[in-house]
């Protein structure tokens, strides 16, 4: 079984910053590893080490600078990796899910693997419609926020998973094969890159393809949906704020818990 | 094209509250568009649901026989059939767990644009407007668009539809192709369960990421034992594995509703606020000020927590 794992390259912010335009400032972003494709990877690597998978193949759309976070893909397992960029993505403020659909999809039916894994959402757009939109434009089936994959396929084409729903209720649900699957954190615990596994990652494949290269128009990255404004959510709090030292303030808190009956 | 076409939410034989809140956003936006609002109601005991989403607000109620609970390709297949006959300008899904796993598709079947997670809508007639959040919450954002869009949006953001309506109930013919259903729901099964439900806790002391490392989870625990109370956490703890699952507070996890909840080191994303807003007194400990959980607290310590829980343990040891 060939299995394909979306990866990108997330926006980090830190805890303090300053918006310009419709964007954060510079200085105030950082880059990782997108946190749900971390689980992705580590599913996959997993499915490849049961003996489940032959090949993990990951497929990135981003510039030259996110190869670093695509290396940690590889250094955890990934066989390959395949990076889509063009001139024609550079300051888009916001790539929309079809654009990213085409672009997932025309590498996927390239690639043609058994299954997919992308992570539920990305921790910068937040979007969590990429896997499932994908999966409907290639004609796979689909599962959405999946928590528990059967390393145990049936004859290869069916894959038996848990669906992680609100209120601490999961699915059971049986989805044919090929298959785009969006992974939830807490699936399995994601590994640290070994450093053996680092220094082999330098002599993975990484393919890089334009556009024109995937067969994607350029016109597909115009997005329908414009960012037209940013800013900082206006607190709401009427909280009472404790002031003073950690002894003062843990007083206040002993004395409330006192007063309200619950801690002696 | 000025309808709304909204989707109903319900599982093992409950409307769930966010298909009552659709109503609201969904009512507000056909206003705006001029137009009516159509809700869909698929699976299950149809007829039961569209008698309780008959609220005020709602013009008409197709009601979809087909199979007990949610099957994605049912809805898409659906949804896509009732946009061919009703060419609504937007296709309103709940951001839930289902939503997700159908809205993202029914848009591309549609060649629509989708908005996930929206938590306002605007509409001038002609540009909709939708608000959004980036990076966590740390951000909202608007983003425009003309003409159809899917949108999902987020629980709990507009009031519950109240009122009896007079829409009209309709039964809606899908024609389900069998061959492209590809899943199949086999069940559901409650996770967790364990030796404690803190959902009956009367004072939760709930971890979160700012505890850093497992081991320092001792030092809540030894808290918990000071105060008697009950160790619940967000759910960065549960995917380490730190915790079980039936500790973790938020909507992927358990509700709860305690006399007082003291939320250590949890910046308050909304997932786990949803679980825990209903406490009776809120108290956070954080060192960033502006962290969301700020929002809901009655009382905040801006403080590192290594500092203050030992001063805590002390004063009950």
């Amino acid at each position: 079984m060939k299995i394909l794992v979306t990866v990108k390259e997330v926006a980090t912010v830190e805890d303090e910053f300053e918006i310009e335009g419709t964007e954060i400032a510079e200085q105030y972003l950082g880059a990782d590893l997108n946190e749900w494709d971390d689980y992705a990877i580590e599913e996959a690597v997993q499915l490849q080490e049961d003996g489940i998978a032959d090949e993990v193949v990951t497929v990135t759309i981003g510039p030259e600078e996110c190869e670093q976070t695509i290396r940690q893909a590889l250094a955890k397992g990934a066989d390959r990796a395949v990076r889509v960029w063009d001139d024609s993505l550079e300051g888009v403020d916001l790539l929309d899910v079809n654009a990213k659909t085409e672009i997932l999809s025309a590498v996927i039916e390239e690639e043609d693997p058994d299954l997919v894994l992308s992570g539920v959402q990305a921790g910068d757009d937040s979007f969590a419609a990429t896997g499932v939109s994908v999966a409907e434009n290639l004609g796979y089936q689909w599962g959405a926020v999946v928590n528990h994959l059967e390393h145990e396929f049936d004859d290869d084409d069916v894959a038996s998973v848990r669906r992680e729903l609100e209120g601490g209720v999961e699915e059971l649900t049986e989805i044919d094969l090929p298959a785009v699957l969006t992974i939830q954190t807490g699936i399995n615990e994601p590994r640290y890159a070994s450093l053996r596994g680092i220094r082999q990652a330098q002599r993975k494949e990484l393919d890089v393809k334009a556009l024109a290269d995937i067969g994607v128009d350029e016109s597909t990255v115009e997005s329908e949906l414009d960012l037209t404004a940013m800013y900082e959510p206006e607190s709401e709090s009427d909280a009472t704020f404790w002031e003073g030292s950690p002894e003062e303030t843990a007083s206040e808190l002993g004395e409330l818990l006192r007063d309200k009956g619950v801690a002696q | 094209m000025t309808d709304i076409l909204a989707v109903a939410d319900h599982r093992r034989g409950e409307l769930r509250d966010v298909s009552y809140e659709i109503i609201t956003a969904g009512r507000q936006l056909a206003d705006e568009t001029g137009g009516d609002l159509h809700l869909a109601v698929i699976s299950g005991t149809v007829d039961d649901f569209a008698d309780k989403l008959n609220r005020d607000g709602v013009d008409a109620i197709h009601t979809v026989s087909h199979g007990e609970e949610f099957n994605h390709d049912v809805y898409t297949q659906t949804i896509t059939q009732l946009y061919d006959e009703l060419a609504p300008q937007y296709v309103l899904t709940p951001n839930s767990v289902n939503g997700l796993d159908y809205a993202p598709a029914v848009a591309n079947q549609l060649d629509l644009p989708v908005v996930t997670d929206t938590i306002d809508l605007d509409n001038d007639g002609e540009t909709l407007v939708a608000t959004r959040e980036m990076y966590g919450g740390k951000v909202e954002t608007t983003n425009e668009l003309t003409g159809g869009a899917v949108v999902t949006i987020r629980g709990a953001e507009w009031p519950a539809a109240e009122g009896t309506g007079d829409a009209a109930i309709e039964a809606f013919e899908a024609d389900i192709d069998e061959d492209a259903v590809g899943s199949t729901v086999n069940g559901f099964e409650e996770v967790g369960g364990g030796d404690v439900d803190i959902s009956e806790a009367d004072l939760l002391v709930s971890i979160g990421r700012g505890i850093e490392e497992e081991e320092n989870l001792d030092l809540i625990r030894d808290l918990a034992d000071a105060l008697g109370a009950t160790l619940s956490s967000s759910r960065p703890i549960v995917d380490n594995g730190w915790l079980p699952k039936n500790r973790q507070v938020g909507q992927s996890g358990k509700v709860v509703t305690p006399d007082v909840y003291i939320a250590i080191g949890i910046s308050g994303a909304v997932q786990h606020v949803a679980g825990m807003k209903g406490s009776d007194t809120i108290v956070a400990i954080n060192t960033d000020p502006n962290a969301p959980i700020m929002d809901i607290a009655d009382y905040a310590i801006v403080d590192d927590l290594f500092d203050v829980v030992p001063e805590l343990i002390d004063e009950f040891q």
